[in-house]
């Protein structure tokens, strides 16, 4: 039971790391990316877009002052 | 040798010698304090278990649909590239401390005494498992670097001289040391890792969505210094917002 549950943590720790927010944001562009590229409008700037979005959300509020 | 090929060695070679860094420094550590023996048997089966593992993972991998393995090994990398990237960009903001071997190391050295002593010439039970672990974990993520981008650029084979290269580079240079090799700039190469990881990550993750890049292969290009100029913009604008311990508006410092 204890090696399933450091199993789990390594591989929480190894895909999705310090902020959850990244991973769920990477999964969601993907799925925008793919909603839109079977729409008439070109897709490839959208994951870009939202990588940039993430990262900065992200390091703005690890960088954030306590409180 | 082509631009994509060349791009592919770069990245998978700098992304293994940083994993190659971590696990050597964890080897030297328990090796030089308590027992080469039993650290470099710790090595041997760590890659063991990394060949049957690789064994066992390679054609799984490449036998995926493209479409399915370009959006699974994009989102992953993405993932894990923008972890490494929030990382170095606070570290070189000053917003989080740098990663330190030297310090490792002296962590590392002071745990392995405090496991208490044992008899000369029998398996170190303690070196043995931490070099195991730190072998096995960072050699998992070589293999992972190496296979995704190697399966992804059809090109597995040079991906993985890549990172064999990477590894006996490492290997070779801490075997010459004897150090842990604080001197490599990591933090330096890992916002240069997390920059390829991110960009690599959105290029196969949309591809694999379905999206259609200006310019095909050629867009990695752009993207790689796109990525790259919008991680430093992130850090020039991080170091003026930063407040470092004394300069709080309001608080004053307090001198010792």
């Amino acid at each position: 039971m204890r090696r399933l549950e450091s199993l789990a943590r390594f591989a929480w720790d190894f895909v999705v790391g310090d902020d959850w927010r990244i991973a769920a944001g990477v999964i969601a562009g993907l799925g925008i990316t793919a909603l839109v590229a079977t729409s008439a409008v070109s897709a490839w700037w959208v994951l870009p877009a939202i990588v940039a979005l993430l990262l900065a959300v992200s390091v703005w509020r690890a960088a954030a002052p306590p409180g | 040798m082509t631009g994509t090929q060349i791009g592919l060695f770069a990245s998978v070679f700098l992304a293994c010698a940083v994993e190659a860094v971590e696990a050597l420094t964890i080897v030297l550590a328990v090796g030089v304090t308590r027992s080469w023996r039993s650290a470099l048997l710790g090595v041997g089966a760590a890659l063991a278990a990394l060949a049957a593992i690789t064994a066992a993972l390679g054609p799984a991998l490449t036998a995926l649909p493209l479409d399915a393995l370009r959006v699974v090994v994009g989102g992953l990398l993405l993932t894990f590239g923008l972890q490494w990237l929030r990382k170095a960009i606070l570290r070189a903001a000053g917003a989080k401390a740098r990663h330190d071997e030297q310090a490792t190391f002296r962590e590392e050295v002071q745990a392995a005494r405090r496991a208490g002593e044992f008899s000369a010439g029998r398996l170190d039970p303690y070196s043995f498992t931490l070099a195991f672990k730190g072998v096995l974990l960072e050699g998992l993520e070589v293999v992972f670097i190496a296979l995704t981008f190697g399966a992804n650029q059809h090109d597995v084979g040079l991906a993985a001289i890549a990172a064999l290269a990477a590894v006996a580079l490492v290997a070779g240079a801490g075997v010459a040391v004897h150090a842990p090799l604080a001197r490599v700039p990591e933090n330096t190469m890992k916002f240069l890792v997390g920059v390829m990881l991110t960009s690599f990550g959105i290029f196969w993750g949309a591809e694999g969505a379905g999206a259609h890049w200006p310019g095909s292969d050629a867009a990695l290009l752009a993207l790689v210094p796109a990525t790259l100029a919008l991680s430093l913009a992130m850090v020039a604008a991080l170091r003026r917002r930063v407040v470092r311990p004394g300069e709080r508006a309001g608080s004053p410092a307090v001198h010792a």
